[in-house]
């Protein structure tokens, strides 16, 4: 019971932070430009598809790096190129923009690699076992993944609260006529962070591609989870959207160890229901079974308990 | 040129606060405000920048909770109701930043302000074409803004002016009892200010009107009481010839060049 | 809608009998329009019906998609929820009827009314607590929880298999029967149309209208009285209504309602219609769905890369056209009448060509790049608009680039052309209405 317990736990974690690795980024671009970007799901499933690429053709750490800087221009170029001739339309043509990228985003994807999932397996220099739980070894790249989960965190704090360019950032959001008149550039401020936002996609899509299956359909897979971390986190909350991803990341991974579900509860007790019924349906499904849709059902709580989100400051 | 003493119809306030207290955090905004307003009186508040006028404003309205104290309305309590609640009580406000439905016309911006009050709440089934009633208040509103050659235009292309007195129009559509109008008068001219003074006179005939103001034109123009606010308390609430004698607000407010003199 | 532009050239002094059919004429012409297009030769094959029939439906779908988009201002990518819980209200009623259930097929499309308004109201309670973008993204959630859903309840959806019925083995009842296509698209015309009235009558009704004030402004709406909230509930269940009639005329029209019916790829669909034919206006969304349709039923057999067109049209929509195709249209109107208009007329033209050939090289990129990584066992000898191109020979990669590069070109020396004819226009139809209104 304790190794499922602890090794769950320690995977949970694992999964966490791979979320919050992807949630960063999109709270940065959200926080500073009030934009909702929904294709950085894509940038990120970009970021595994590059340094799958890249790792073939250069090595896997020189991949590391140069991933990531590919997504930051590209996202440099979406907002350069695209995304500035909409702010003036308002937030919701920015999401439709974005909505509509995520779709381009993966057919470009379709159309380069293919519709199958690419072998995009761990590179032998860190797939080695950092140490072992309950007989289960635990790999060096989530070793990896964690550190530069906990490195992102601390940096966008420090970026978002006290640094220079933080501020001038933060007043550009509100006051973006003032801050330009005051010899700021905003649509340049505006640019670095959108490259900055993908750059942290891509990175987490280098690491999170050997954990997930890199195929085009990673982003639709992953993205809806990723805004239900913004929403249960609080719009606009670096440390809520940690929170709310570990939360997540956890609750997961235990539903996907518990093989019970509420008929076998019921049949302990003594209570028989009936098979082909409609309740049947609904007690038999085992908790297993839920764990992808406890992303959502922790969303539908959320709403219910504490709509703002659980350390959300702004209502959009 | 003042008014005749009001007519006091009811003894009792039509807006009592009682000892009202709001912090932002650590901030404290407002620090102990009783105020009483009496009915169909018409009363300024008027103090420095950042005194708080707008923060009690939003508390009376429902916009803003109180940290601490309480609001009457009319004789009822409605700390910290909802502010579509404290509407259908009797109270309605104009906002400083206009604020009016731009993607709608003229006509119906001023339609939608008295929808509710003509009772049709969240009626699915009816034409709002065929609501006489509501229609022929909308245009006697329309009529007393002057608004009513501009009935068909976005109001979100309309001229400033036009604007405010859009605002004030809805302000007053509903026909709520105690209206609210926050700075009605910024950024407008001289002569302007002085159609908007004759309009808010006209409307706030038998209502209670409070109104924020700097212009200490309008103020001493129009109010039968001035409240004066400073650093979230009270300074002292008197007519307007006893607030201009009165030193503490000369040396506070008046004198020293805060406000501007018409 | 026309009608008051009309009902103001001084209809008013005329008869009675005149004077109603020019004022509704846009309805009436769409009435006979949906009588008469099934019979029009090209389109009166089974293929034709049952492509009017798809148009039918996603007209509604998109038009209730409207009522919480364009009407209430609330951004949603899970309304494909109301059209699938009603599809499978839909076709259980309609199993109910084939094992005996005394009720007219064409009446059941009214189940997934009815299940559409009830989880309207139950979802929008839940949703509205949040607006703006929170709400765009709690609509996500609820959608991929209501996709999920029907793969873990069996019984009641279907599975991967989807729960099909029979719209033919129904008891007689009143002589009326679905066995043909055109019967369908009748009743489903018959359907469509009232949707449609319905909800453009509902647009004129006093919480139709605090719709569109909550759109605006909510405090300002809460400060005339309207609770906000209360407010986008009734938007969501009108919203839902209509979206589980359309998932109802889905039901039998296609005699099976599956997962994908409330999937994401649906919830997209809607959205990518309404605003490519345009949120602004209540004719909009009807254009778009049958714009989408008509491509998808003609564009997705003969490439693979359509969901690429797709979505790169509807960025360009949003970008350089966020009013949509109806708002092109209607940005037509003032120049319409002027001697200048034909020179615009013959400016598009002249812009025409180029674009097309520029468009022609992106084709052939595109699909000779999606038929080497999705498609190799094809060979990569294939023909582009009666041009055959070879995948795997550099020249023919070289001459796409070449052309589409060389074709942008050409149509940017264009715009100057188009720009012209429209500031002539725009200058004479201004010293028009100088002069009619003095």
């Amino acid at each position: 019971m304790t190794e499922i317990v602890a090794v769950s736990l320690l995977n949970g974690i694992v999964y966490g932070l791979l979320l919050f690795m992807l949630t960063s980024g999109l709270t940065l671009i959200f926080s500073m430009m009030g934009v909702l970007n929904f294709a950085h799901a894509s940038v990120f499933m970009l970021g595994a598809y590059l340094s799958f690429q890249l790792g073939r053709w250069i090595g896997f750490w020189p991949a590391l790096v140069t991933a990531p800087i590919l997504c930051g221009l590209i996202g440099a170029a979406i907002e350069r190129y695209g995304l500035r001739y909409v702010h003036r339309s308002g937030h919701v043509a920015e999401i439709l923009f974005t909505f509509g990228l995520a779709y381009v985003i993966e057919e470009l994807v379709t159309m380069a690699w293919g519709r199958n999932a690419v072998a995009n397996s761990v590179p032998p220099s860190i797939d080695f076992a950092l140490f072992s739980l309950f007989g289960s070894s635990f790999p060096a790249y989530k070793g990896l993944m964690m550190v530069i989960s906990v490195a992102m965190f601390a940096f966008l704090y420090v970026a978002l609260r006290s640094t220079r360019i933080g501020l001038v950032i933060q007043a550009a959001l509100t006051h973006p006529e003032m801050t330009s008149a005051l010899g700021h550039d905003v649509p340049g401020v505006f640019v670095l962070v959108f490259a900055l936002g993908s750059a942290l996609a891509g990175l987490a899509g280098v690491i999170g591609g050997f954990m997930l299956l890199t195929q085009p359909t990673l982003a639709q897979a992953i993205g809806p989870i990723v805004f239900v971390v913004v929403v249960v986190g609080g719009l606009g909350s670096l440390a809520g959207a940690f929170i709310a991803s570990m939360l997540i990341g956890v609750l997961q991974t235990f539903a996907v160890a518990i093989d019970y579900s509420l008929a076998d509860v019921l049949r302990a007790g003594g209570v028989a229901v009936a098979r082909g019924s409609l309740l049947y349906d609904f007690v038999s499904i085992k908790v297993s079974t839920v764990a992808p849709i406890v992303p959502y059902l922790l969303l539908v709580l959320t709403l219910v308990v504490r709509p703002r989100g659980l350390l959300g400051k702004r209502d959009v | 040129m003042a008014d005749v003493a009001p007519r006091l119809r009811d003894p009792s306030p039509a807006i009592a606060l009682r000892d009202l207290h709001k912090s932002f955090g650590a901030t404290s905004i407002i620090r102990g405000v009783t105020l009483d307003v009496a009915c169909a009186e018409r009363h300024a508040i008027i103090g420095p920048n950042g005194a708080g006028k707008s923060t009690l404003f939003n508390m009376i309205s429902g916009c803003e909770r109180p940290t601490s104290g309480s609001i009457r309305l009319l004789g009822d309590d409605v700390t910290g109701l909802a502010p579509h609640v404290i509407h259908r009580r009797g109270l309605a406000r104009s906002f400083q930043v206009t604020n009016v439905f731009p993607r709608l016309s003229v006509f119906e911006n001023v339609r939608c302000a008295v929808l509710w009050s003509c009772g049709y709440r969240y009626s699915c089934w009816r034409n709002v074409a065929r609501l006489r009633d509501a229609n022929d208040r909308a245009e006697r509103v329309l009529e007393q803004i002057r608004l009513a050659p501009r009935r068909d235009v976005q109001a979100g292309v309309l001229t400033y002016a036009e604007l405010r007195a859009l605002e004030i129009g809805m302000t007053i559509a509903g026909g709520a009892r105690v209206i609210l109008l926050d700075e009605p008068t910024a950024g407008m001219s001289r002569a302007e200010a002085g159609a908007a003074v004759e309009l808010i006179r006209a409307v706030s005939r038998d209502r209670t009107l409070v109104m924020v103001e700097h212009d200490m034109g309008v103020v001493f123009d129009l109010a039968d009481r001035i409240s004066v606010l400073v650093r979230g308390a009270i300074l002292a609430t008197d007519t307007p010839a006893n607030i201009r004698a009165n030193e503490a607000v000369r040396s506070a407010y008046l004198g020293g060049g805060h406000a501007r003199r018409r | 809608m026309s009608g008051r532009a009309i009902a103001g050239l001084g209809v008013r002094g005329r008869h009675w009998a005149f004077d109603w059919p020019m004022r509704h004429r846009g309805w009436l012409a769409t009435f006979a329009a949906l009588v008469l297009l099934p019979l029009v030769p090209g389109l009166n094959s089974d293929f034709g019906r049952s492509l009017l029939t798809q148009m039918a439906i996603a007209a509604v779908f998109a038009l209730s998609y409207n009522v919480l988009f364009g009407q209430t201002g609330l951004l949603s990518f899970g309304h494909a929820v109301y059209f699938g819980i009603g599809g499978y209200a839909a076709i259980h009623l309609m199993r109910a009827v084939n094992h005996g259930l005394a009720l007219p097929m064409p009446f059941v499309p009214l189940a997934g009314a009815i299940a559409g308004v009830a989880f309207g109201a139950l979802f929008g309670a839940l949703t509205t607590r949040r607006a703006g973008t929170i709400f765009a993204l709690i609509t996500l959630g609820i959608g991929e929880l209501a996709y999920a859903a029907a793969f873990m309840l069996p019984n009641l959806f279907g599975g991967e298999e989807g729960v099909t019925a029979s719209r033919t083995r129904a008891p007689e009842v009143l002589g009326i029967g679905l066995a043909s296509q055109i019967a369908v698209y009748y009743v489903v015309a018959a359907w469509a149309f009232v949707a449609a009235l319905s909800m453009r009558a509902f647009t004129a009704t006093p919480v139709g209208r605090m719709c569109n004030a909550v759109r605006d402004n909510p405090q300002r709406a809460a400060f005339v009285g309207y609770d906000p909230r209360i407010v986008r509930l009734v938007a969501c269940c009108v919203s839902g209504l209509f979206a589980g009639l359309a998932g109802g005329l889905h039901a039998i029209n296609y005699e099976i309602v599956a997962a994908d019916s409330l999937g994401a790829l649906r919830s997209g669909g809607v959205l990518l219609m309404t605003c490519i034919g345009g949120a602004g206006h209540f004719a909009g969304p009807v254009l778009g769905a049958m714009v989408l349709t008509w491509l998808e039923a003609s564009l997705s057999g003969y490439t693979s890369a359509w969901l690429l067109y797709l979505g790169l049209f509807f960025m360009v929509i949003v970008v350089f056209a966020p009013r949509g195709v109806a708002g092109l249209i209607a940005m037509h109107a003032p120049v319409v009448r002027t001697p200048a208009f034909a020179r615009v007329l013959l400016a598009y033209v002249v812009a025409a060509a180029p674009a097309g050939v520029t468009m022609g090289g992106l084709v052939a990129l595109i699909e000779m790049s999606y038929r080497v990584s999705t498609q190799p066992e094809l060979g990569t000898k294939m023909r582009i608009a009666g041009i055959a191109v070879d995948a795997a020979s550099s020249a023919s990669w070289v001459g796409a680039v070449f052309v589409a590069t060389a074709g942008f070109v050409a149509f940017r020396a264009t715009w100057r052309v188009v720009a012209a004819a429209w500031t002539l226009a725009e200058e004479q139809s201004r010293a028009v209405k100088g002069t009619s209104s003095s």
